[in-house]
């Protein structure tokens, strides 16, 4: 019986690769553990090695395919008692996404779709961009990393240091090239040793350089975290405004796909809740260059939270030279008149995708991107309630004790009268995030969620 | 035939066929010459800073019994020789110093002025961080003094940080990193150690070993006591040194402080020393008898230390109790300025928390 090859998934969030190279021909003997191709994922370039043996049969995708979806049938392996040349492709499927007739499908795919899908185009374009600059398409990841090249070329005070930045080129591959254009001195590999390395980046900020620490992943970062409380924080006011302490920790936080609960915290409301630090959390790639010059060029320690699943997105970035964007203010992606939905981070294409679909019965959503979670923009909210009189909070987090949980209290004490609905939290689920696919989905934000909770608070449910 | 008598010494071998020669070269260096000879004029500047620090200390104490300082309160009492013998090797305007938060000898080894040390310890608007530090959280920047830091080991990568950024700028600077014995089992100086040697950072790790980790002997925290070897896991050369020594210690410094800025990386030396007083004021020190520290008090002390060889070198009973006196004036002065500063205005509560608007 032939095997089918498939396109791997080379990491979590691989949705499609290019099939840069085939390193077997139709016709050569594949034994178990032989390297048979080279694919590129958005982050790297992998191995792609044999499982089963046989004779390598047809070739189903060339070499230099780019867009090749996870699952789609590559090749052909002929078994023992088989004419390689007989085997046949299998009918015409593109990938496993497409194949709604009746195959089962892949559930790991329902829960990362509704958090990596594209948004839709924004329309409100931000205050800061003059008119008539034009535009290019850019990754998040290209966009963090532009914004740290661009400040390093301008600052010889700034660095990055951290797990796999320099010779890996970034564990999600945010600092690609930056070695190559930098140096060792200034791309800085740590050993796997958090809490020493924020460590020594807080105290050479104290010294008066400008680090970036980059961490693999906020989860990690819990080791480190005393640093980035009581030594980067707390310091200034300590001191009585001696000591300076401009340091950005950075790196992906949240939920990423399948990962389990370990690698999958939102830590937005935990740094949020200290006075001494500036807490930012962009969305879009624009945003991500834009508050990452303002972080690295910022005197106070930041910490600055990506989302892996954003990553490999592209948006709309401004041709600019210097295109820094303010901390502390808040952007209205969408405007609309009858509910306010605030939201952060990944969760704003959730909300903007639910907006849409409002739009289509009739309730014109207006939503608000925080960007900053420390200082917060009270005022972009507030007037956003007084316009609209109900407020939803859409966070990929816990909802104990969330920002969602911050902006109800602010809502309350600072715009009660404004209020004709309860304000109402669209988390997650309040439990530790489950690895199987479908309590994974089940544990986390979703736009039917945010839909469910939009028409609740307008009376339309 | 009768076999040749074997030495039970090893052969000497050469520094280049040694390969842990350059762990041990610095103590090996030390044991040569235990003692930095000091001018009397030096001598008599050694005894005077420790005596500062000492009638600091124990006018902080009696401020603290009046009420007039809050919260914790660690005191240097004993302790003087290490600040004292390894601050007067630095170059000021260079290298850097950073500590936990029994701090406020190493403030005074600069030469910061007692009164606005004092009024930190009262919560004055005058005090070095305006009030808002307190006796752990005191920094000069203008001095290169990093702090005063509260987390016990924090200090220590924080180190790390400010070596790094030595080496970054190539100023010619190094750091020197106070800890105690207490914070040599915490893991974080270890991660740091493995980064400085790693990257050969210009840093000197000093540990202030004063046999009391709050009230638990070393040997009942530490599996290995002897702490200047427990850089050998990093290839840190250590040094054992006798802490109650001022001359001593600033002879370790010579040694240590040379490597360093010579580029060979860091250091870490021990300085064996004691506490007299409790960990902190409110500690009543019944983990260890009287008897221990009255003996330390009379064999060891690191101030009657000096005082003998100023003595033996000419000075006089008189001399001694002029500067004594001196000092005591300095001290009065500053308890009384600390005591009648007026306290931060409210408004400082809301000031530097950050540093920019946003």
């Amino acid at each position: 019986m032939a095997i089918e090859l498939k396109m791997p998934a080379l990491s979590p969030t691989m949705e499609e690769g290019t099939l840069a190279k085939w390193l077997k021909s139709e016709g050569d003997e594949i034994v178990a553990g032989d390297i048979i191709a080279e694919i590129e994922t958005d982050k790297a370039t992998m191995e792609f090695e044999a499982v089963d043996e046989g004779t390598l049969g047809k070739i189903l995708i060339d070499e230099g395919t780019e867009g090749v979806k996870v699952g789609t049938v590559i090749a052909m392996l002929a078994g023992e008692d088989e004419d390689a040349s007989d085997i046949e492709a299998p009918a015409e499927k593109e990938s496993p996404e497409s194949d709604k007739s009746g195959g089962k499908e892949k559930s790991t795919d329902a829960s990362e779709a509704q958090l990596m899908k594209t948004p839709r185009k924004i329309d409100v374009k931000d205050p800061e961009v003059p008119e008539g600059t034009s535009f290019t398409s850019v990754s998040v990841r290209e966009a963090l990393r532009d914004a740290m090249a661009e400040e390093m070329r301008k600052d010889e005070r700034v660095f990055v240091m951290g797990e796999e930045v320099a010779q890996y080129q970034g564990a999600y591959k945010v600092t690609q090239g930056l070695l190559d254009e930098f140096g060792a001195k200034r791309v800085i590999d740590t050993p796997i040793t958090e809490y020493g390395f924020a460590g020594i980046g807080t105290g050479a900020a104290m010294g008066g350089l400008r680090p970036i620490v980059e961490f693999m992943t906020f989860n990690f970062a819990m080791q480190a975290i005393d640093h980035i409380v009581n030594s980067a924080a707390k310091t200034n006011y300590m001191s009585g405004g001696q000591m300076r302490c401009p340091v950005v920790f950075r790196g992906p936080n949240g939920a990423a796909s399948r990962v389990g609960a370990q690698h999958s915290q939102n830590y937005g409301a935990w740094y949020a809740s200290v006075p001494g630090l500036v807490v930012i959390a962009p969305y879009d790639a624009a945003d991500a260059k834009g508050l990452l010059k303002a972080a690295i060029r910022s005197e106070d320690p930041v910490v600055f939270l990506e989302n892996e699943l954003v990553y490999g997105r592209s948006f709309e970035v401004p041709d600019l030279d210097d295109y820094v964007l303010p901390i502390g203010k808040a952007r209205i992606m969408r405007e609309g008149s009858d509910v306010t939905i605030v939201s952060y981070s990944i969760a704003v294409g959730l909300a903007l995708e639910a907006a849409e679909e409002l739009s289509n019965e009739g309730i014109e959503a207006e939503v608000i991107d925080l960007r900053t979670l420390r200082p917060l923009d009270k005022e972009t909210v507030l007037t956003s309630l007084a316009k609209t009189n109900r407020l939803v909070i859409a966070e990929e987090n816990w909802p104990t004790c969330s920002i969602a949980s911050e902006i109800v209290a602010i809502c309350m004490e600072e715009g009660f009268d404004h209020l004709d609905a309860p304000v109402t939290r669209v988390c997650n689920e309040d439990v530790p995030l489950p690895y199987a696919a479908n309590l994974e989905k089940l544990a986390l934000i979703d736009t039917p969620r945010i839909i469910e909770a939009v028409k609740k608070v307008c009376y339309r449910d | 035939m009768a076999k040749a008598p074997r030495s039970k010494k090893q052969p000497t071998k050469s520094p280049a066929e040694d390969p842990d020669f350059a762990l041990h070269s610095l103590q090996e260096a030390l044991e040569e010459n235990r003692h930095y000879d000091a001018s009397k004029e030096q001598m008599l500047h050694f005894y005077e800073q420790m005596l500062l620090i000492r009638r600091f200390e124990e006018r902080a104490g009696q401020l603290y019994g009046l009420g007039l300082i809050g919260g914790f309160c660690h005191l240097y009492i004993g302790q003087e020789a290490v600040a004292i013998g390894l601050q007067s090797a630095l170059d000021g305007d260079k290298d850097s110093v950073i500590t936990g938060y029994r701090d406020h000898g190493h403030m005074l080894a600069y030469g910061i002025d007692p009164k606005v040390i004092m009024a930190e310890l009262t919560g004055r608007e005058a005090g070095i961080s305006k009030g808002k530090g307190g006796s752990m959280h005191m920094f000069s920047t203008e001095h290169k003094f990093y702090g005063g830091h509260g987390i016990v080991g924090a200090q220590v990568s924080l180190g790390g940080g400010l070596a790094l950024a030595h080496q970054y700028n190539d100023d010619g600077g190094f750091c020197l990193a106070y800890f105690g014995d207490g914070a040599a089992n915490q893991g974080q100086v270890y991660e740091t150690m493995n980064m400085a040697a790693l990257w050969n950072l210009p840093i000197v790790f000093v540990v202030e070993n004063n046999q009391y980790a709050m009230g638990t002997a070393v040997g009942r925290s530490s599996a290995e006591t002897e702490f200047h070897r427990r850089g050998t896991a990093f290839r840190i050369p250590g040094m054992d040194v006798n802490g109650m020594d001022v001359l001593e210690v600033r002879q370790a410094a010579e040694i240590a402080f040379k490597h360093v800025r010579d580029g060979k990386g860091p250091v870490l030396m021990e300085c064996n020393t004691y506490r007299y007083r409790g960990h902190s004021m409110s500690d009543p020190a019944k983990y260890r008898t009287r008897e221990e520290v009255q003996d330390i008090r009379d064999h060891k002390d690191p101030i009657e230390g000096i005082k003998k060889l100023l003595l033996e070198n000419g000075s006089t009973e008189e001399e001694l109790k002029a500067i004594d006196k001196d000092i005591r004036k300095t001290v009065t002065e500053a308890a009384d300025f600390a005591e009648n500063s007026p306290e931060p205005e409210a408004s400082e509560l809301y000031t530097d928390v950050l540093v920019e608007e946003y």
